[in-house]
This record gives C-alpha cells, structure tokens and sequence, in this order.
C-alpha cells in the first residue's frame, strides 16, 4: 500500500522547499515541566477570544445614537439607550448562544490576563527573562499591558452603567497627565467627555482591529523568538546543562499534550461562559454621564489601578490657583508606569548588581537566587496590596471592616509589608539552599560509607563453605 | 551431560546476544524508537470521541429545539463544554499511552562570532563608493522623518489638540432655568429638605457633563458658603456641578444622617473613590482623594418660583488637568 502521506509531503516539499524547516521543526524539543504551560494557556485564551470576538462583532453596534429599547428584557422596556448598549442587550438576551459566546468571551479575557499574569512571575522567579532572553520578557510585558488596555476597551464599548464609569474614569485619568493631558484627551475624544459620537468608532476600531493586529503580531515575534532561542529548563540531572537541552520532540511528543491542553482551556472557558454569570449587563442598565453607582468593580486585572487611586491620599501639585498635576496621575500613570519600568529594566538591573553578565539557559530554583526572589515577592505584595484596597468597599460590605481603618491599614502597610516580607523571603531561601547542601552532604557520604563497606567486604576473604 | 548443558547455555548466550544486537540495529534505523500497542488505551480514546460527537450533537439539538427565550444557555455551555473536555481527555489518553514519549537532546544555540564579522563587513564594504555618509544619512532621516510627520499629521483631525476651551466651556450663565431629568422646569417649592436632585441646564443635552448638578435644600442657618456667596443658596437650596473634580465620575451618594446627633454630617459622595465633600461648606473636600472643591452653582428663584442660574459656577467642573486654575478669574 502507498503511504497516504508521501504525495502531500512532496507536495509541500516541491513548492516551498520547506522539507528540511519541517523535519527540523518537527523534531525541536521542549523541556518537560507544568510551569511552562501557562503562556500556553494564555495563547489559547487569545485563540478563544478572537474566535468569541468575530462571532459578537457580527451583532454589535458600535454606535451611541440614541434608541427606545423594546425587547426580550421587560424591565428595560421603553428605556431610553444607545444602539451599542441595545445590541448587547440583544446579543445578550435575544440571540440563540448569544449569552454564551459574550460570557465566554468575557471569561476569556480574564483568564488570558491572568495566564499572563502567572506565566510572568514563573518567567521572573526562575530568572527565564535573564540573557539571551530579555527581549522575549519585554515583549511579554507590552503583551500584557497592551492586554489591559485591550480589556478595558472591551467593556467599556458595551456602553451599560458600568463600563461608562470606568470610560469616564479613565478620562479623567487621562486629563491628569501632565504637560498634556487635557490637550490628548480633547484628541482622542474630540470634545469633553463623553466625547464625539465618533469615539465610539474609534474605541470599536481599536478594540477589534488595530489593538488585536498588535496582539497577534507580538505573540509572533514573542513565540519566534522563543523558537531561536529555546525554552531555558531546569537542572533536573547533570545532563542538563547550559549548553544541552533535553526534552520532548514537538513531534510526536508534544503535540498530543499541547492540543489536549487547548481542548482544556477552551473546555473551561466554554463551561464558565455557559455556567457562571459574568456582567449580567442588562442588570446595569444604559449609562449616562450624570449617573454612577455604589459597589462598582471593575475587571479584575484592573482592580490594581482602581486600588491605587482610592489608596492615594488628597495630593495635587499646585502653584497658587494652577493645578499642575492632579491626583488621579499617581494612581492611574504613575504607578502602573513605575511597575512597568521595574519590570522592563529588571534583567539589566539584576544583571548590573550581580555582575552576572553569562547566558542563561538553565532556570534558577526560586530559591537560588534569594535576592531576586524575595524582592520579587516583595514587589508583588506591594502590588497585591494596592489590588486589594481596590476591593476595600466590598470588604466592608462583606465583613464589617471600616473602610477608613483599611485605609489607613493600607497606607502604612504597602512600605512595611514589602521590606519585611523581603527579609524573610531572603533567609527562607538561604535556609532551603543550606538544607540541600546537608542534604547533598548526607548523601555523598552514604555514598562513601557503601563504597567503604563494599571495599572491606571484598578484602574479607570468602568463608568457606 | 555437563557439557552439552555448558553448550547450550553458551549457544543460547550467544544468540541472545547476536539477536539483541540485530534488535537495537533495528531501533536504530527508526527515527521515533517503536512502542508497544495498547489496546485498552485505544478503546478508551474511542470512547471518548464518541462521547464527545454525542455532546456536540446535543448542542445542535438544544440550539434547534428550544426558541430564544427558552433556550437554556447553561445547557449550551454544557453541551459544547463537554465535548470539548472529551476531545481534551482523549488526546491526553492518547498523548500519554498512545504516543512514543521520547526525551532528546540537542545543543542550544551559540552565538555566531564569524557571521558577525561578516555582516559588518557586508555593510562597510557596501558603503565603499560614498563619500559623504554622514550627510547622505542626516538627508535621508530629514525626509523619512519629515514625511513621516506628515503622515500623522491628519491625526489632528480627530479632535482640537490645541484648543482645551472646550473643557472650560458650560451652559450655565445668569437667567438659566434647572431642568429635571424628564426636561421640565425645577420649582423651588419641590425641593424637599432630605432630597437629593439631579438638575440640567435647560435646552442642553445632558450629556454635557458641565450641565449636570445636584440640587441640595439646607438649613440656611447652618451654611458656612465661601466669602461672597452669600446669596448663592436662596431658602438654603444649593447646587453643586454633579462631576467629581477626582477622576470624573457623578456625585451619586447623599450621605443625609437620620440621627444627626450620633451619625456623622451630611455629604456628597463620590462612589468610584469616595471622594467627599461637604455641601455646607462650599463643597470642601472632607475625606478621599480629591483635590478641589465641587464647584458651586449661584441660584435665584424667579417671580413664578422656578430655579435659575445666577451666573457661571465657582470653578472648574470635573476632573483638573495640567494648568487648570482652581478659581474663576472675576473672584
């Protein structure tokens, strides 16, 4: 019998040339350890939110004329609203697996951020990020920000009460920047909030074309990048070394495991989206400038921003009667700025304190390298604690805890917390290291103590029988 | 006897050696080592897959038979969520039982000192006929720049960069008459003491965020308003722009105590990032993150008991931007 594949391989072969790239591709090996599927994750997450995105795009209205809603939803009825706020609706209430596909799509996009999220911190702890990959971190991190901006986006074209507070939030944040706040935002929105009916079109555009185009393109170059250098592995045997990677063929190895591991994510978002109700958005209603409402939280991967512009005391800079800086900047740009600049410049900061200047392709144990890890988890419980505030309303609501108490608990615990948290971090991975070198010594000299005895058991002469 | 056992124990040494060595030889020619086939691993992948057509089968049915409003999204979810995590399961049997596992090694990749040095060769040998570089450099940058400039600049269309007048803008002016939500005119009799209004400027869209107040009755005995806003609240009826001067969100939380002697002050409140002020005293910031007053709107009532403006409010409305001055400049 003739092998079924043997025509459309030569196929391929004879009109791309690309035989030696494919059995080259097939056979390129990844190290075999869970952490290094959460970018996996995250890259089914996108798959699951472009393929959702299509479907709501076919019935979204990207429009903010005025409309009567009469529809599927009686206590809407006769309400005054915007056709984007209507067509959600509608997708929403109206539509067969319509409520699936916005749901799902919702959850998607949570999960993708928080992927991310988990896969940056693997990357960070095991010193992934270290040379000759720093350019595949950095561009994991306008990944992820980019990301922010693409969420906040997304809920913010449905145009129910609470996506218009967060626009009308982001707008003032906006304005505060600097030198050019006022000037940028008069750009982008083209009049005072809320803007010229063309913002809504701006905003679609930006949403489902040009901010996904980028997406794309950096998780391109991202996973290309990855592909020239390989994926770093840990030092599981001494046949793991710097110079030799050890894993498992894309083919046929990997393969089977990767599409299981989408069928998963994909399998959960899907359950989510059909299982738990997320932004119920009918239940808002439409927004208007003039309106706002107690209890409102945004996405979570926002609640970092929302957190810090509630933590952020009454500060403006002010020459006389001229504001210069408003508060919202500290909260809403700084501080997510200064987070990213951490980020972005750490491999060359590490790399300046250590004087490590070698390429990496072994990952560190978080606890062998003490310093980075505890101020990475130092830097993160800052940034935890700042998400949490975001939630200090609901706190409150949920357990009685003053709001005012939390804040000023907040206050002074984000610049205590982190130096102690550092510290005792720090010696916890020096005390691991110390139990694996007893450990080790242990070992070795168990190691001597048979060979010790084997030795004597040889030199005892053989007891005749 | 004994010998012919040592025979066949070496006969039997040496062709399980020989036949061991023809084996690996084998092995080696294949690319992917052989495996051994598993049978149940395979029934196992079957079953799943049909599993799996079954649920997606049943997520066609339940999308046809019930009608739109019926149509029960938690079965959906189920529906297609099942049969995807079947599909799931049976690539991870297969992956797991079914695949040769093979664990390779390869080198990492080096770097290329040689075609380094090449590559720059290439390039400085390339520019070999030029002798002005440097300037043929700055020329080129001076027209992609330029002609990059250009095509941004229709960007400018998308609204007036230059221009923030329209932030300073509002409809308010004296002789303005307060509309309620429903467009009809405000008397100063409806305003009750424990309420809490929302006003527009009439004949403007109530979009326009510099239209948009609350409307407050007090105790005028209790105001303590700013220097010269002595009669800006007639019966104690105030008004105050209805735009957080924080981050921009509407003052849409009246703090108004039931028991005043033990619950704390009246006060508006901002419910994105609890923003305070207080509306006796001019809208002073008294707890949160702003930084500026909420600005206060001058009332009067006219003849047949309406609510007018008195003139332009006493600040800057919304959320401060670079250069914003706090007071109006006729104070």
């Amino acid at each position: 019998m003739k092998d079924p594949f043997e025509d459309p391989v030569r196929f391929i072969d004879e009109r791309t040339a690309a035989a030696p790239l494919m059995r080259k591709g097939m056979r390129y090996l990844f190290p075999d350890h869970w952490s290094f599927l959460l970018g996996e994750v995250a890259l089914y997450a996108f798959i699951v939110l472009i393929a959702t995105g299509i479907y709501l795009a076919l019935f979204f209205d990207p429009s903010t004329a005025k409309t009567v809603y009469h529809g599927a939803y009686a206590p809407l009825d006769g309400q005054t609203m915007s056709d984007a706020y209507k067509s959600v609706v509608n997708i929403s209430l109206s539509y067969k697996a319509g409520l699936l596909i916005r749901q799902t799509h919702h959850w998607a996009a949570d999960v993708f951020v928080a992927a991310m999220v988990i896969h940056l911190m693997r990357v960070f702890f095991t010193g992934a990020f270290r040379k000759p990959r720093e350019l595949i971190w950095i561009i994991g991190l306008l990944l992820l920000f980019t990301s922010l901006l693409e969420g906040y986006l997304g809920y913010s074209l449905v145009d129910d009460l609470l996506s218009g507070i967060g626009l009308q939030i982001g707008y003032g944040v906006g304005l505060s920047i600097p030198l050019v706040g006022g000037n940028l935002m008069m750009l982008i929105f083209g009049a005072p909030f809320p803007g010229t009916a063309q913002f809504w079109s701006r905003m679609y555009i930006m949403h489902v074309l040009v901010i996904p185009l980028l997406l794309a393109t950096l998780i391109g170059v991202h996973l290309l990048l990855i592909m020239g250098r390989h994926h770093t592995q840990f030092r599981e045997s001494p046949r793991h070394t710097e110079r030799r990677i050890i894993g498992v063929p894309l083919f046929p190895g990997q393969t089977p495991r990767s599409l299981a591991l989408m069928f998963y994510v994909v399998a959960i978002l899907f359950l989510l989206g059909g299982l738990v109700q997320i932004n119920p958005i009918w239940q808002w209603g439409p927004f208007e400038p003039w309106l706002a409402t107690n209890g409102a939280q945004p996405d979570w991967y926002l609640g970092w921003l929302i957190g810090a512009l509630r933590l952020m005391p009454s500060f403006d800079v002010t020459i006389g009667h001229y504001t210069l800086i408003p508060n919202p900047f500290w909260g809403g740009v700084l501080f997510p700025g200064i987070v990213l600049g951490v980020l972005v410049s750490f491999p060359w900061v590490e790399r300046r304190l250590t004087g490590d200047h070698r390429v990496h392709n072994l990952a560190d144990r978080p606890r062998d390298a003490p310093n980075r890890t505890a101020f990475g988890v130092a830097f993160l419980s800052f940034v935890f604690a700042v998400f949490a505030f975001g939630a200090a309303d609901r706190i409150f609501v949920l357990w009685g805890l003053s709001y005012n108490l939390q804040l000023y608990i907040f206050r002074i615990g984000i610049w205590v917390v982190p130096p102690i948290l550092f510290l005792v971090v720090r010696r916890a991975c020096r005390e691991l290291q110390a139990t694996d070198r007893i450990e080790e010594m242990r070992e070795r000299a168990e190691e001597e103590a048979a060979e010790h005895e084997r030795a004597l058991a040889r030199a005892r002469p053989e007891p005749t029988a | 006897m004994k010998v012919w056992r040592w025979l066949v124990a070496l006969l039997t040494l040496l062709f399980g050696r020989l036949m061991r060595r023809h084996a690996k030889e084998a092995e080696g020619e294949r690319i992917v080592p052989a495996g051994t086939p598993e049978r149940r691993a395979e029934n196992v992948v079957l079953l799943l897959l049909a599993l799996a057509v079954l649920w997606g089968a049943g997520f066609i049915v339940t999308y046809a038979e019930w009608s739109p409003a019926q149509l029960p999204n938690e079965l959906l979810g189920i529906c297609l969520g099942m049969s995807l995590l079947c599909i799931a399961g049976a690539l991870t049997v297969f992956a797991k039982r079914l695949v040769v596992t093979e664990e390779l090694e390869d080198d990492y990749p080096q770097e290329h000192p040689q075609e380094q040095r090449e590559i720059l060769e290439i390039v400085h040998e390339s520019g070999s006929r030029m002798t002005r570089k440097r300037l043929l450099i700055s020329a080129g940058a001076a027209a992609g720049g330029t002609l990059g400039v250009a095509a941004l600049t229709p960007v400018l269309s998308l609204g007036p960069l230059l221009d923030t007048g329209p932030l300073d803008r509002t409809p308010w002016h004296y002789g303005v008459r307060l509309v309620d939500e429903n467009s009809a005119p405000m008397l100063a009799s409806d305003i009750q003491a424990a309420g809490f209004y929302y006003a527009f400027a009439e004949g403007v869209d109530p979009e326009n965020i510099a239209s948009d107040l609350v409307v407050l009755r007090l105790d005028p005995a209790k105001l303590k308003l700013p220097p010269g806003r002595a009669n800006w609240a007639p019966q104690g009826i105030l008004a105050y722009s209805k735009i957080c001067t924080h981050a921009g969100c509407a003052i849409d939380l009246y703090r108004n105590p039931k028991f005043p002697a033990l619950e704390p002050k009246p006060a508006l409140v901002c419910p994105c990032h609890y923003s305070t002020f207080d509306p006796y005293d001019g809208a002073k910031v008294i707890y949160g993150p702003a930084g500026r007053p909420l600005p206060q709107l001058p009332l009067m009532i006219d003849s047949a008991g309406y609510l007018r403006a008195a003139g332009n409010f006493s600040g800057r409305i919304g959320p401060a931007w670079w250069g914003v001055r706090e007071k109006p400049k006729n104070e």
